[in-house]
């Protein structure tokens, strides 16, 4: 089985994060990580390659730095990596991403695409949904249970109140989110090995997209403006000495809040 | 004035909350149209609902098997309104259903996408990324735009009309099939994403069973219970209650977190909160930060006490 897992290097959301001038994630001076969820789909991707004897490509898009990502999971024990690298990437919208990353998963064919449900840094949480219109493919998402055979997929698909069981035929996107399994550490045969797995790098004239319609210039989103969020006003802090639940009441009776 | 279509979340023709929201949401960018997409017969159900929450217009898209199938009938019946009446906006909740169907319109309708958004202004849109720490003010540069909105932060503002009501028609539903669906029990609780006012626990609470503790506390004010990763994680409570960046994005008028530290990966899924309480034995819980109402204390004393205060008014 052809597996696909889609990769996205994210700034660190554990740490200090910014936004640059110009509205794009500033990247560069952040501590990179995978994105969280991604890992989760890097592991259902490879138990999907253990029971069917497929294999594992990873395809990111990104900078440079990206690179450091695709070893990492491929130390998890990916097989190889497709990297779409070109500068005039920089600042593209969802619906450019979409259409380079579809552009790239052409080349390849997969069966089944694993994803991660979203990124922590854009949160766009609409990719998968939009990869599947693009491929003209079965969507599943939002995943927290994945079952593969005779040529279908079936999901059980994580809702606010509960979850459906959703079924549909390959080739599909599946997205995950990280309760689907518990994501493996590299070994150290991982990582050694990982420095030696074929990682290709497309760029746009590779995958014959015209630079114009992507990054910043041919977004179909603009950032006008972004600033901090404005401090919350200080509020009350005390200390317990015995009546703070009767405090907390008083609280709530003047806010209205019961 | 431009015309602006809902895509309404219902069950069965029962609103859910998000409808509301959105339809109140939409009038910042024009004249609200409510599409109402599901089995036959279901937009009789919602037409009363759909006139109290301020639609100018319903259009209704039955047919059989759209709920047995995942986002095809909606996507079909917004394509074609879209070439029909030439909207500025398609707006969706931002929920599992309404992200898949806004990034498929979008990509087949070539529409510039903002998701998640908490502001919706004839400016644009006001999304809050980066765990809520940083306000972005976007705006989508092609003709038609699609957004989705957070759940919980608009208030419903009611407005009477008397809708008129056009069927489309539209293709049989076809994709990802729906097997089954199942409601996991959550008592007599509001929906988390839905709830007015939160309950979290945390490590603090210690274990499974601390949490009835936190969920008498919800119940006594007719909320919700959430937990923070660290619950969850440590098999305290459920994780589909998981509040934080890699759970649900909450923003109830009232949020009280119980033996929350505030990682930053929780501030995330509850910085949207009108009122912030924060309870930890450990005064220097980053979480009091954010907090309105701050306590430093301990929560199985702080708590029973409150819980009985409570009970006590509402006898």
């Amino acid at each position: 089985m052809n597996i696909v897992v889609l990769v996205k290097q994210v700034p660190d959301s554990g740490a200090e994060r910014q936004l640059t001038a110009d509205g794009t994630i500033d990247r560069e001076n952040a501590t990179r990580v995978i994105n969280e969820m991604d890992e989760y789909a890097i592991e259902e991707g490879l138990r999907l390659a253990d029971t069917t004897g497929g294999e594992v490509t990873l395809v990111t898009m990104g900078p440079d730095e990206a690179t450091e990502s695709i070893r990492k999971a491929l130390s998890m024990g990916a097989h190889k990596a497709l990297h779409v690298l070109d500068p005039a990437l920089h600042g593209s919208c969802a619906l450019a991403t979409s259409r380079v990353l579809a552009q790239a998963l052409q080349t390849i064919n997969p069966d089944i695409i694993i994803c991660g449900a979203e990124s922590t840094d854009g949160r766009v949480g609409a990719l998968p949904a939009m990869l599947a219109e693009r491929l003209n493919i079965t969507a599943l998402t939002g995943a927290r249970k994945l079952t593969v055979e005779d040529g279908s997929a079936t999901i059980e698909r994580q809702l606010d109140d509960g979850y459906q069981v959703v079924q549909g035929s390959l080739p599909a996107i599946v997205s995950v989110w990280d309760t689907i399994n518990e994501p493996r550490y590299p070994s150290f045969r991982g990582i050694m090995q990982a420095k030696s797995k074929p990682v290709t790098t497309l760029s746009l004239a590779d995958l014959n997209v015209d630079p114009s319609t992507v990054g910043s210039a041919g977004a179909s989103t603009e950032v006008v403006q972004h600033a901090p969020r404005p401090p919350r006003q200080a509020g009350v802090k005390i200390v317990d000495e015995g009546d703070a639940g009767d405090k907390l009441v008083e609280f709530l009776l003047a806010e209205k809040l019961v | 004035m431009a015309e602006v279509l809902v895509l309404v979340e219902h069950a069965d023709g029962e609103l859910r909350k998000t409808s509301a929201e959105l339809l109140t949401a939409a009038r910042a960018l024009g004249e609200p149209s409510a599409v109402v997409v599901g089995e036959p017969g279901v937009t009789e159900r919602a037409l009363v609902a759909l006139g109290e929450a301020g639609a100018s217009k319903v259009y209704a898209a039955e047919v059989d098997g759209a709920d047995a199938v995942l986002s095809s009938a909606a996507l079909d019946a917004l394509t074609k309104l879209v070439a029909e009446k030439s909207p500025s906006a398609v707006l969706l909740a931002h929920t599992a259903d309404g992200k898949d169907i806004a990034g498929r319109l979008a990509v087949r309708l070539e529409a510039g996408l903002l998701t998640d958004v908490v502001e919706l202004s004839a400016e644009g849109a006001r999304q809050a990324v980066f765990a809520g720490s940083v306000f972005v003010d976007a705006k989508v540069r092609t003709p038609l735009a699609v957004y989705t909105l957070r759940p919980g932060v608009v208030e419903p503002e009611p407005q009477q009309s008397s809708p008129s009501r056009e069927d489309i028609t539209i293709a049989a539903p076809n994709g990802a099939r729906v097997v089954e669906r199942v409601v996991e029990p959550r008592g007599a609780r509001p929906e988390l994403t839905e709830a007015s006012v939160v309950v979290s626990g945390g490590r603090g609470v210690g274990s499974a069973d601390n949490f009835a503790l936190v969920e008498e506390l919800a119940d006594v004010l007719g909320g919700a219970v959430g937990a923070s990763r660290a619950a969850t994680d440590g098999g305290m409570y459920s994780h589909q209650f998981q509040v934080g960046q890699t759970g649900k994005t909450v923003s109830p008028q009232l949020y009280i977190a119980c033996g929350i530290s505030g990682a930053i990966q929780h501030r995330s899924g509850m910085q949207t909160a009108r009122t912030i309480v924060v309870i930890n034995k450990d005064a220097d819980a980053p979480l009091f930060e954010i907090a309105d109402f701050g306590i430093v204390g301990d929560l199985f004393t702080v708590l029973p006490q409150a819980i009985a205060a409570l009970k006590a008014r509402q006898n």
